[in-house]
């Protein structure tokens, strides 16, 4: 009886201490890292800075795969279903006995996942970091702005609450925009910097109403009640949320939508997508985390937090996978056309995402039709690392050749021999060859489409082979095509540090697929068997070889090919090469209509009315006093006069008016 | 010989009165000035004697009240010649216009 006790409370004191303190370190040493380069930095880390912080970050990024191994292999699962567990959780704010904001830490398959994504892509990025950003005047500051960024995306996984969740999220938005403007001397880095943080803001806005009009049917802010309360029919919040409607949509699939809208900001879903190409303007790393681990995939994940939510309105799942698919082929037909290498590669982070969106906004709760959410969560995944791995190679090709331009590369892989072999291996990756990662991630959304709607399922095939035409119209045109003439000061490809990172992303991207992720990761929490269907994945795999034949068909020689389709389809290709004009579009909406009718009349009455409001009392009281001011003149005798005379003023009124 | 009443004593505190704060407003010398001031007190104890006589001849207060006012004017006199010689000792003057700064 005694040992059986003591074991038992071994159990659980390990699995708390384990829990408690693994888990509140893994976000507190990157957030530790922000502090002390932050504050201490230029002063006595300039040299160490990024050596210290990439420690931090390696031991975070430790404790996060320790946590992973523990909940996926030892204390996760009960009774075959992965469950919710909250280890920490404390009362922030009580507003009244029933409401109140908590701090806490939910662990569930997605929050588990999220963590060792975020901590190993920001871990390669950091030691990535260290060779690519040598030499930088402000670079204990470049370390400090990444561990924020770290710190607030891993708060963001792990919250316990849709409050917290808010609050990390503005703290992702703060941080993507202090990087983003990390070069604050370039005018169009400011410029990208302030573009980004303005239109997240504003799709911010439509996530807080989202969250007020779910807690505030929702009784709570607690995603696990949220979520408890709001999937069963009959509970009383569900019946009002969904009975109360607004413009004849119910309040549920409003609040859904608002908060749908704030994820598809910061995930630039269209058409709140043009602050990612601008985004590029930070240093090449920093699009890396962006792009892979951090800021975009941020949405995703919320709308995966929400997807049992999200499971019981159609419409809403409906507006998410026409968003998602729309973004999907919108970016990669803009992909096809752009010459700066990164902002293909930013649109091809779009038109991922766009793909992980549609697959959400396809998938049921349970069992089979699960599917999209897993494939989602999985696409996830295997898009972190490759996508990471192209940017980096990416930063790798420009801190070689000093230019983003296509036109000023090809031919770099007799220069740049590892780049090129990991390049491959992203591009691979992202087009769905098999057996890389993106196969069996895009194959199984393709398969959720499938089976949910033709519609989205053609157009994301289309979308797919699109795909593997531009990423390798880009490997093409980087590594083969012309000739490169060497400059006379080749330095090389910048050494283990940066080609270590690459290394790894790359066998990740290699091997990452074999994972039965459904087995971790479903919406249910119970194991998702993924069939895998040959002679399903034979049009996709097919259509990616067209797509990848073509573009070496266009781009491996220098030729005129690219130059005559592009004019046989004139006026389709410039529309695609201006981004479908978009950001013109919103430039006339802000510039011509809003500044306008907006903010002109409101500067007038500014200008006018307010501050005449505010100068009229100072004036009116400046006027008073200049005239008061005769009366003190310092001459007793005067005083005296007004005295006498106030005497004989009140002795009339009290013996002649006020009998 | 006509035995004086109270209106030819309130006549004579009343000339007091207006004596008094003439010589305050038009004189210069502080000195002078707080003269009149001692006028103004005096003609204030000549109108509560003289109630107190004529109205209500068998009580004390008005006596009091006088007997008060000049321990104060006793009072105020030293404070006031104290300012007077500070201001002389800075000013070199008793001139009440040259004692305008004071109020800065």
């Amino acid at each position: 009886m005694n040992e059986f006790l003591q074991i038992q409370l071994l159990g659980i004191f390990s699995l708390g201490m384990d829990l408690g303190w693994a888990l509140v370190m893994i976000p507190l040493l990157p957030l530790l890292g922000f502090l002390l380069l932050g504050l201490f930095g230029k002063k006595f880390l300039k040299q160490s800075a990024g050596i210290f912080a990439t420690l931090l970050l390696a031991a975070s990024a430790f404790l996060s795969l320790h946590t992973a191994y523990g909940y996926f292999f030892k204390y996760g699962k009960l009774e075959g279903v992965y469950q919710k567990i909250i280890p920490i959780q404390f009362t922030w704010l009580q507003f009244s006995p029933g409401v109140s904001i908590d701090l806490g830490i939910l662990l569930d398959p997605i929050s588990v996942m999220m963590l060792v994504v975020v901590t190993f892509i920001s871990l390669m990025v950091h030691m990535y970091s260290l060779a690519y950003m040598k030499g930088e005047e402000r670079f204990p500051t470049y370390y400090s702005f990444l561990g924020l960024f770290t710190f607030s995306m891993l708060g963001l996984v792990m919250s316990s609450n849709i409050f917290q969740l808010y609050i990390f999220w503005e703290l992702v938005g703060v941080s993507s925009f202090l990087l983003i403007g990390y070069y604050y001397d370039r005018p169009s880095a400011v410029a990208a910097c302030k573009k980004a943080f303005i239109i997240t803001r504003f799709a911010d806005l439509g996530f807080l109403i989202g969250i007020l009009i779910l807690s505030f049917y929702g009784g709570t802010l607690d995603f696990n009640t949220l979520i408890e309360k709001l999937t069963s029919t009959e509970s009383t919040e569900f019946k009002t949320i969904a009975s109360a409607s607004f413009m004849g949509i119910s309040a549920l699939t409003w609040a859904l939508v608002l908060v749908f809208i704030g994820g598809a900001g910061k995930s630039a879903l269209f058409p709140l997508h043009v602050w990612l190409p601008d985004a590029m303007e930070g240093p090449s790393p920093v699009s890396a985390l962006i792009h892979a681990a951090t800021m975009v995939v941020a949405g995703v994940f919320l709308v995966a937090r929400l997807f049992p939510v999200f499971s019981m309105s159609e419409v809403a799942l409906t507006v998410v996978s026409i968003i998602g698919i729309i973004s999907a082929l919108f970016a990669a037909l803009i992909a096809c056309t752009q010459t700066d290498i990164k902002r293909v590669l930013a649109y091809s982070t779009m038109s991922q995402i766009g793909f992980m969106m549609f697959s959400l906004g396809v998938s049921g709760q349970g069992g089979e039709s699960g599917l999209g959410f897993t494939a989602a969560m999985f696409h996830l995944f295997t898009h972190a690392l490759f996508k990471a791995l192209l940017f980096l190679g990416a930063g790798s090709v420009i801190h070689f050749i000093h230019s983003n331009e296509m036109k000023d590369m090809g031919g770099l892989r007799k220069y740049l021999p590892i780049t090129h072999i990991t390049f491959l291996i992203a591009c691979l990756a992202i087009s769905g060859v098999p057996p890389f990662a993106g196969f069996f991630s895009k194959e199984e959304i393709l398969l959720a489409a499938y089976h949910h709607n033709a519609t989205i399922y053609w157009i994301a095939l289309a979308t797919s082979g699109l795909t593997s035409f531009y990423m390798f119209r880009l490997y093409f045109s980087i590594f083969w095509n012309k000739e490169h003439i060497a400059h006379g000061e080749a330095h090389g490809e910048g050494g283990l540090v940066m080609m270590l990172p690459l290394i790894v992303l790359s066998v990740g991207a290699a091997v990452a697929g074999f994972i039965p992720f459904g087995e971790y990761v479903s919406a249910d929490g119970k194991v998702l068997e993924s069939v895998f269907h040959l002679q399903f994945s034979i049009a996709p795999v097919a259509l990616g070889l067209v797509g990848i034949f073509t573009a070496m068909w266009m781009y491996k020689k220098q030729n005129n090919r690219p130059d005559s389709i592009a004019h046989s389809m004139n006026s389709f290709y410039k529309l695609a090469y201006h981004k479908f004009y978009v950001d013109e579009l919103y430039l006339f909406v802000t510039k011509k209509i809003l500044f306008n009718l907006i903010g002109r009349p409101a500067a007038w009455f500014d200008k006018n009315v307010v501050n005449g409001l505010v100068n009229g009392t100072g004036n009116f009281t400046l006027f008073i006093s200049e005239k008061a001011k005769g009366f003190q003149s310092g001459k007793v005798q005067q005083y005296a006069i007004y005295f006498l005379a106030g005497v004989i003023g009140l002795a009339v009124l009290f013996i002649y008016i006020w009998k | 010989m006509m035995e004086p009443g109270l209106y030819h004593v309130l006549f004579i505190s009343t000339a007091l009165f207006f004596i008094g704060v003439f010589g305050f407003l038009t004189r210069r010398n502080l000195i002078t000035m707080l003269m009149s001031i001692e006028l103004v007190l005096n003609s204030v104890n000549i109108n509560f004697i003289a109630f107190n006589k004529y109205v209500w001849p068998n009580k004390l207060d008005g006596l009091f009240f006088s007997i008060f006012v000049i321990a104060i004017a006793a009072a105020e006199a030293a404070v006031a010649i104290a300012i007077i010689i500070n201001l002389y000792r800075s000013h070199q003057s008793i001139d009440v216009e040259n004692a305008e700064d004071l109020k800065f």
